[in-house]
């Protein structure tokens, strides 16, 4: 176990140095640079050699990329090319936002559907069933912005119930906390949901078929106490991956969302650094969420061992 | 259960139809008889990236920061006129070389310190040197000393005589500084203006606070907050739902008619310094010649593109000057839309069905006119190909900077650019021999010589078929029925907040 924990970090820490090369350099390949763009129509050459000079633009490359790792390691991000802030605190703020924003919806889509798509599952070829998968997928096929656009119609626009953008951290008031994370958590959430019902569904009637399954209602149980007391936990396993890996897509998809609803988490400050093309932010925030990612899936894997005996024996 | 399941949907499709049929009210304002509010919320496009234009190039700093925070000695106000502003009077000398501003008595920085002669001197001394890399600060180039006879009194002499440069100093470069204030402008805004900075949340809004101790007295309105929209369709959103009470300029003038209702809304119709210019690489490739550069200009019909891409909303004018500028002349007519004659140059040009890059900037008003001049300029022989780039960077890079076109769209919005756009070295690869003497007679003589040197140089450049002229960029506002005091006309680098009131 120890061993299998620590041939996983090992992988997680070489994956993450070769992702911040990649990142690094992909960064070099954007065409404009934030020189050119800060000065904008009005720039001249020499002044775009000059601010080029006090960004450290014009210093080698492999001298770039040791001096933005180097300060990452012990959590400094740099400072902005744009806004000459330091980027730290911004990376700081902006992914508790995302993270909010992320985690809630996922909180919210399997509250939907785990027991819609256990429901599917047990009304398999009835009208409750039938109608649940149809449902679901209509839910995949909306993308997240459509659900965002609907939503603000309905409950901003229409019935004048939650603003239609804007942010404020649960400090400000809970209440406004809740309204403006309402809307976003439902856009992302519903669509999630909606993937999520579907591999509920077959997990469970995969279980359904199991001879423990059989055995149990042998024992005398019911169909539902079966379930419940056997089946969800087999049933699970499949379902936290799907739900891993859908989290790592949320953290993309929250891009969009932020973008919709004027909400300033990481997204909006990633499409605001590039267009600005504010290289360190930029790449503070992909190698961050980047991360993210291979954490996630880390996460996922631990999971399997406590929840499947036999992923533990195997480790 | 499958009745049921009817009902739900039914009912889901009856409130989907309410929301979107249904206009939403003044929101969640304060209206009827309670008191009048003393905040404003305003919603803005183009969000800075930081408090510093000293460092930092397009218009959004200014216009958060000129007229609010920072002032200069002059200002432009609604009719394009001069003003004044930290200096009460000033006076020019015989040989139009020195100018003596006096200036206003009893005026602090929002950090305290008194204004002084020395404080101008500092700020214009600086635009001068290194610290500023703003290509704006070319316009203050022409100064030559600056003296400070006393600390209400300030002498400032240019090598020649200039008429433009006091329009100039009315913008972003003529901001005074206190002295001890300028380390760290990215982040920090003092200046003499009405309101001070309370907070600034970047990319979301900025928070402005009034001063007590202003000294032109207290503005109206106590706190002011500029929120920033990239998205169009979500500032019109937030108009709509009450979370902003003024959109500052609408760009998607397709949804204005969402504000027809007098009751709740107004929809403010003014003008701009932004030429939406299709321009054409003078200097290289298909549109070196004259002649393909005039059939473009007989082929296009700017009418058609204003009401096709714009709806309707702008003003034609035929040249690189905007109404409100004092030498303003209508050149709509030099040349007019003539299919037949633009397809007679293509053919003496040679340059029929010859293909050429078309790079246009992913602005909104640059591809809602992509098409259709594509269409008119194909009903003439010509084979435009777009390339579309992402603003800024790679417009910045590509097209402006590396000259790499043929054609383009983009909205010059500074105030006097003309002799920018059309000078040596620029984009457009004008020649700019052909109007040197002339502007640079202008700006020294007479006031009268510079109004008719201009239109000279303005005509000069349209005849020679330098760029399209389609149309003078609207200012659209919406705001809510109950606010006064918008600024009509956006003719200065700022969006003055000091006139705002609730009815």
């Amino acid at each position: 176990m120890a061993g299998y924990l620590i041939r996983r970090l090992l992988q997680f820490a070489v994956t993450a140095a070769a992702a911040s090369v990649i990142v690094f350099l992909l960064m070099q390949v954007l065409p404009g640079n934030a020189a050119q763009v800060a000065l904008g129509t009005n720039a001249t050459p020499e002044a775009v050699a000059q601010l080029e000079r006090t960004y450290g633009l014009d210093r080698p490359l492999p001298v770039q990329y040791l001096d933005w790792i180097s300060g990452m390691l012990t959590g400094d991000f740099g400072t902005s090319y744009v806004t000459r802030a330091p980027i730290t605190p911004v990376i700081a703020d902006s992914i508790q936002v995302t993270l909010i924003i992320v985690i809630a919806s996922m909180a919210v889509a399997l509250l939907i559907a785990v027991p819609l798509g256990s429901l599917a599952a047990v009304f398999q070829k009835r009208t409750l069933g039938t109608a649940i998968s149809a449902a679901s997928q209509v839910g995949i096929a909306v993308p997240n912005f459509l659900a965002a656009i609907i939503l603000i119609m309905i409950f901003s626009l229409g019935l004048g119930w939650l603003p239609s953008s804007g942010w404020a951290a649960p400090i400000e008031g809970f209440g406004r906390f809740l309204a403006r994370l309402a809307l976003p958590v439902l856009a992302l959430a519903l669509v999630q949901a909606a993937i999520l019902t579907r591999y509920v569904r077959s997990a469970v009637l995969e279980v359904m078929r199991e001879d423990f399954l059989r055995t149990a209602r042998a024992k005398g149980l019911t169909k539902t106490q079966a379930l419940v007391r056997h089946g969800l936990r087999n049933a699970a396993i499949p379902v936290v991956t799907v739900a891993g890996i859908q989290l790592a897509t949320m953290l993309i998809g929250a891009v969009v969302i932020e973008q919709v609803f004027v909400i300033p988490g990481m997204g909006s400050e990633l499409v605001r650094a590039v267009a600005n093309r504010d290289l360190v932010t930029v790449q503070g925030i992909v190698m961050v969420l980047v991360v993210l990612v291979l954490l996630l899936n880390l996460i996922v894997d631990l999971l399997y061992t406590v929840l499947d005996p036999r992923v533990r024996r195997a480790a | 259960m499958t009745r049921r399941l009817t009902a739900w949907a039914a009912a889901l499709a009856a409130v989907v139809l309410t929301a979107t049929g249904c206009s939403a009210g003044a929101g969640n304002n304060g209206s009827g008889g309670e008191e009048k509010r003393t905040d404003m919320v305003v919603a803005h496009t183009a969000e800075p990236v930081n408090l510093d234009f000293t460092t930092t190039g397009g218009a959004a700093i200014p216009q958060a920061l000129m007229e609010n925070v920072y002032e200069s000695l002059v200002r432009i106000d609604q009719d394009g006129e001069l003003k004044p502003a930290l200096a009460e009077s000033w006076d020019v000398s015989e040989d139009r070389k020195t100018y003596t501003f006096h200036l206003q008595h009893g005026v602090t920085f929002s950090n305290g310190d008194e204004l002084t002669s020395a404080d101008v001197k500092f700020s214009y001394e600086r635009v001068n040197s290194d610290a500023w890399t703003n290509g704006l600060k070319a316009k203050m180039a022409v100064i030559d000393s600056i003296d400070t006879p006393d600390d209400a009194t300030v002498e400032i002499t240019l090598t020649d005589p200039s008429n433009g440069w006091l329009y100039d100093l009315a913008s972003a470069v003529g901001a005074v500084f206190s002295e001890d204030a300028v380390d760290d402008l990215a982040n920090k805004a003092v200046g003499t203006g009405p309101y001070e900075v309370q907070s600034f949340t970047r990319g979301q809004e900025i928070v402005y606070a009034a001063r007590e101790d202003y000294w032109g007295g207290q503005p109206n309105l106590e706190t002011v907050t500029f929120k920033y929209y990239k998205d169009p369709v979500a500032a019109v959103n937030a108009v709509k739902s009450g979370e902003v009470d003024v959109l500052a300029s609408l760009q998607a003038p397709e949804l204005a008619g969402d504000f027809e209702s007098p009751d709740d809304y107004q929809v403010v119709e003014g003008t701009t310094n932004g030429e939406v210019v299709l321009s054409m690489n003078n200097a290289e490739g298909i549109f070196a010649d004259k002649k393909a550069r005039e059939a473009v200009l007989y082929a296009i019909d700017e009418q058609a593109i204003l009401d096709t891409a714009w709806g309707g909303y702008g003003t034609l004018i035929g040249g690189m000057v905007p109404p409100t500028a004092p030498y303003y002349e209508d050149l709509t007519d030099v040349y007019p839309h003539d299919v037949d004659k633009a397809r007679e140059l293509v053919k003496e040009a040679g340059i029929e069905g010859e293909s050429f890059t078309y790079t246009v900037p992913n602005l909104p008003y640059a591809t809602a006119v992509a098409d259709i001049v594509v269409s008119q300029l194909e009903e003439a022989g010509l084979k435009p190909k777009i390339e579309t780039q992402e603003f800024p960077a790679v417009w910045l890079e590509k097209t402006f900077t590396n000259h790499d076109y043929d054609m383009s769209v983009i909205n010059h919005v500074e105030a006097n650019d003309m002799l920018t756009v059309f000078g040596d070295g620029y984009y457009t690869g004008y020649d700019y021999s052909q109007i040197e003497d002339a502007a640079k007679k202008a700006d020294t003589g007479t006031e009268e010589e510079y109004v008719s040197g201009m239109k000279d140089v303005a005509r000069t450049i349209t005849e020679d078929a330098a760029a399209g002229f389609l149309f003078l960029f609207p200012n659209l506002i919406v705001a809510d029925a109950k606010v006064e005091g918008l600024p009509e006309n956006f003719v200065s680098d700022s969006f003055p907040i000091a006139t705002l009131a609730w009815k």
